[in-house]
């Protein structure tokens, strides 16, 4: 099952643990892992399924290419990164 | 003893006025995160807070105990659809109570320009689809951001169904059937940078706040890009008020409760600069509907000063008296006397976007 961690920053919001989920996509993981949680859910994704604009992943060492559908493919050894786009103010 | 709720760029303060005078209640909540809108419903105490996290997007807050503990809510979300720029909520821009006679509605006012309803106190929200699918939407654009918002909200107090909002740019509009229908206000307002024959077209008018006297909701007050506007008839026709010194440019307006000849101002330079007129912060005020204007000064920073009032930051208690007014500087001002007289606070908080009295 892959492994989901998510950035500190959103851990100050809601409780966000780390979480193994199968799936063949980052969608469908994601899908899964935050099936119960609409509230965490909202915070890494708008209510159209896209990724929020600030917020990054990272899928096994690369930055995921598909942030609208999140079609990128999902092994079962995969680690998956949710991370804030740096910016200040 | 009065509390005033501070919604800031790094989180929700709150003063009390005290035997001693005014104090802050200390650390705010939510610390670090930018308030876009708050609300104190004055029907049950319940106070809302939007959240505009940088990146995790906006959130909604409830606080069922005045502030002492909160509870996250699902923010109003737009419908579901598979278009590639289908809407997403980019922040609530504004709250209204519903009527007396509609405990727990709850209005958001939102970019991009949407209306959400809520019937229960926030836990869940409905998109307004008569409003968003309005003829003559396709002429609303965005200022200052990239989607035209709903910025303000007046429900009417003699019937809950009759709500007159603004949009920046989009013109103001009115419901007479709880937002089942809408028809275009705004006639007499005057968009002065638009093309000449298009500078008088209601849905390309850029209302930066509407607010209406509580005691007489058919007089709204409008702070218009273009100069401050009264209408008379619950927002339809406006009549302009001509030479407003020291500028007709701002952002904010405080109608009295009571007196409906009455309101406040912040007035800044325009448009291109958005600071005080020579470095002098100052309040209008008319007495007599529109017509004539006094500029209030004594307690304000009256050189060297760059604040800037947003149009959330400008407000009024119930009682008519009080005054409060917070910058973009960070600085905070409460008058005791209608304005005659200003107190500084601080001048030491995150930017300031919204200001509400506690009812």
């Amino acid at each position: 099952m892959a492994k989901v961690r998510f950035t500190s920053h959103l851990v100050r919001h809601r409780p966000a643990p780390m979480i193994e989920v199968a799936g063949t996509t980052v969608a469908e993981v994601l899908e899964r892992g935050l099936a119960g949680d609409d509230l965490l859910k909202s915070y890494v994704l708008d209510e159209q399924g896209r990724l929020r604009k600030h917020v990054t992943i990272y899928l096994d060492g690369l930055v995921i290419g598909d942030r609208l559908r999140l079609s990128d493919p999902v092994g079962p050894q995969s680690e998956i990164y949710v991370l804030q786009a740096l910016s200040g103010g | 003893m009065a509390t005033l709720w501070v919604g800031s760029r790094k989180g929700l303060f709150r003063f009390d006025q005290m035997q001693a005078g005014w104090q802050s209640a200390g650390p705010p909540a939510f610390l670090a995160e930018p308030v876009s809108a708050l609300l104190d419903d004055p029907r049950d105490g319940a106070i809302y807070v939007s959240l505009y996290h940088g990146h995790f997007g906006c959130k909604l807050q409830r606080s069922d105990d005045r502030g002492k503990t909160w509870v996250e809510l699902p923010a109003p979300a737009y419908p579901k659809s598979e278009a590639a720029d289908a809407p997403a909520l980019e922040f609530i821009w504004c709250f209204a109570a519903g009527g007396a006679d509609e405990m727990g509605t709850i209005w958001a006012g939102t970019l991009p320009g949407g209306l959400f309803k809520s019937t229960d106190k926030g836990q869940t929200w409905e998109l307004n689809a008569p409003l968003w699918n309005v003829p003559g939407r396709d002429k609303w654009f965005g200022a200052g951001y990239d989607h035209a918002g709903v910025h303000s909200i007046c429900v009417d107090p003699r019937d809950s169904r009759h709500l007159v909002i603004a949009v920046s740019i989009g013109g103001v509009w009115i419901t007479r059937d709880g937002g089942a229908s809408w028809v275009i206000g705004g006639y007499g307002l005057r968009n002065e940078y638009m093309p000449p024959d298009q500078a008088q077209t209601p849905e390309l008018q850029d209302a930066h706040l509407i607010a209406a006297c509580a005691a007489d909701p058919d007089r709204i007050w409008c702070q218009h890009h273009n100069g401050i506007f009264v209408s008379d008839d619950g927002g339809v026709n406006w009549r302009e008020s001509m030479g407003v010194k020291p500028s007709n440019f701002g952002f904010a307006v405080a109608p009295h409760p009571v007196d409906r000849e009455r309101a406040w101002f912040a007035p800044a330079r325009k448009d291109e600069y958005r600071v005080p007129v020579d470095g002098r912060l100052v309040v209008t005020e008319t007495r007599d509907g529109g017509v004539t204007y006094n500029t209030l000064s004594n307690g304000l920073p009256q050189g060297d000063a760059y604040d800037l009032i947003y149009r959330h930051a400008l407000v009024i208690d119930g009682s008519g008296n009080r005054l409060a007014m917070g910058s973009t500087t960070g600085s905070l001002w409460v008058s005791d006397n209608q304005g005659a007289d200003w107190q500084l606070l601080t001048a030491h908080l995150p930017p300031i976007a919204c200001l509400a009295f506690a009812p």
